[in-house]
């Protein structure tokens, strides 16, 4: 069909109509590379304005770290630009089995297997390891990806409100006559920032004979005592059968993706999952910044312990002045507005200030539960935290929201 | 017998509802309205099947059919 003023039509009503919800998303032009300073194009045309960036997932601040970068220069002079083709044909490169080997002793498993993103870890590690006999059953709060990779599969799927042990259990007994059982969860949920009870869920996960899942995207690098994520916070290594993690967040933020747990798991990946199988192998250049990563975090806490102190000041800082925010101890700060078009301002009078954080409404978050995401870095020194936290206390001011509570905010602004 | 919408409800409250849910009712929008997201829809589904032994094609089972307790009575009136 010829792309008819007819189609034409059809897509230019679909996209009004997500204008007229106030839903779309328009991006916003960095004139830098990612760090705690960046410089952004926004209205678009204007000049590019440094500001303070509080909302990136560089959790460590290794996105453009010096010793990063110069193992990314030497992966490309060794290894080369591109592999031009997918891992099982031509494009497996010592360095990629050599970070395979690195992320199982980071994340104390059995085996690893990279992919070309966690999203596509996510949407092919189900389909690959269940079959028609078998149940998901996930916290109703996991990432998208999940939920895609969930449709992909022939296993039935179930969920279970988020972090209630309780449902979980009803449902685990529910589906007990099934062949397998595996219970899907985040690590650290990106949006509330709150982090699975994985020590509760392992043992029902062991009381009831399932598989545990957890896509640790959030966590890997920086949550627990040596950053190796969740299950060290909560005590449980050696107990996840399945681990996803993205090398786009805090592991230096380029790309690429893992199924990481156990061994016979990771073979049935590589024999049958379709993102492995059909997309193209990581670069060279990734392999070698992430390997070197890893190296950085395995030698010192240093980078994990100073995201905690600054968590710490931001929550601490945060609270004091009167915001409501969601309750937790990760980098994650969610700054609950629970007005769409409040945050909307907010955020917007915070670039003003010199400070880029984002708004987040429905469909993202749930109806009346709008925020300002914030993401806090190790990248961050104390003074631009200050001037930030400064920002926040002004903007506040403004819409007179420090030290109200949600009914009061709500009853002022709506929901 | 227990009226039907009154057992769903009970179900829908049971199943998706926190404490700090507001009161659902009848004709309270459960998908549109943010209580029941199209994902975990299936173990609603999965609970009308069982509980009155009826089979419901995916075709019928849409986000909008699924919306209020209401609308769920009549969906499931029609394969009894
Ligand atoms: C929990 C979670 N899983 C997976 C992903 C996807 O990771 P990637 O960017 O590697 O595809 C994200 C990123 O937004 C995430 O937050």
């Amino acid at each position: 069909m010829a792309y008819s003023n007819k189609v034409k039509e059809i897509y230019k009503n679909q996209l009004s109509a997500i204008q007229d919800a106030g839903l779309f998303k328009q991006e916003r032009f960095i004139h830098s590379s990612q760090a705690a300073e960046i410089e952004v194009e926004f209205p678009t045309g204007s000049a590019p304005k440094k500001v303070i960036n509080v909302c990136a997932n560089n959790y460590l601040g290794l996105s453009s770290h010096p010793e990063v970068l110069k193992a990314a220069h030497d992966g490309l002079d060794q290894r080369g630009y591109g592999m031009s083709s997918v891992r099982f044909i031509c494009g497996t490169q010592d360095i990629h089995r050599e970070l395979e080997k690195k992320v199982s002793e980071f994340l104390g498993t059995e085996d690893t297997i990279l992919f070309p993103s966690c999203m596509d870890a996510n949407a092919g590690v189900f389909e690959a390891i269940l079959t028609s006999e078998d149940v998901m059953i996930s916290d109703r709060l996991v990432h998208a990806s999940i939920i895609d990779g969930m449709r992909l599969c022939a296993a039935q799927h179930d969920t279970f409100k988020h972090s209630d042990m309780d449902h979980l259990e009803k449902k685990l007994q529910l589906h007990s006559n099934k062949r397998l059982k595996v219970v899907i969860n985040d690590g650290v949920y990106s949006m509330d920032g709150d982090t699975a009870k994985l020590d509760e869920i392992a043992a029902l996960c062991e009381k009831y004979d399932a598989l545990l899942f957890v896509d640790e995207s959030h966590s890997s690098g920086f949550i627990g005592k040596t950053g190796r994520g969740t299950h060290e916070k909560c005590g449980v290594m050696g107990k996840i059968d399945i681990i996803t993690t993205t090398f786009g967040k805090a592991l230096g933020g380029a790309s690429g993706g893992c199924v990481s747990g156990r061994k016979e798991i990771v073979e049935m990946c590589r024999q049958k999952a379709r993102p492995y199988l059909f997309s193209n192998t990581i670069a060279p250049v990734v392999v070698s910044g992430v390997l070197r990563v890893l190296d950085i975090l395995s030698q010192s806490t240093e980078r994990r312990d100073k995201l905690e102190a600054n968590t710490k000041f931001w929550r601490k800082g945060l609270t004091e002045a009167g915001f409501v925010l969601k309750d937790g101890d990760t980098p994650i700060v969610p700054v609950m507005l629970f007005n769409a078009k409040l945050a909307q301002d907010f955020s917007r009078d915070l670039f003003d200030l010199g400070i880029y954080a984002i708004g987040f409404f429905f469909p993202v978050v749930p109806q009346g539960a709008a925020r300002i995401r914030t993401q806090i870095s190790a990248g961050h020194e104390m003074h631009h935290l200050e001037k930030a936290l400064d920002a926040f206390i002004k903007v506040g001011k403004k819409y007179d929201i420090l030290g109200k509570t949600k009914q009061e905010i709500t009853d002022k602004y709506g929901c | 017998m227990e009226d039907m919408k009154e057992i769903i409800l009970e179900y829908v409250i049971e199943e998706y509802c926190d404490e700090e849910n507001d009161e659902v009712t009848f004709d309270t929008p459960l998908i549109s309205g943010g209580i029941v997201d199209s994902f975990s829809m299936v173990s609603l589904k999965r609970f009308l099947e069982n509980k009155y032994n009826i089979s419901i094609p995916d075709a019928d089972a849409t986000p909008e059919a699924f919306d209020t307790v209401r609308k769920i009575e009549l969906l499931v009136k029609k394969y009894l």
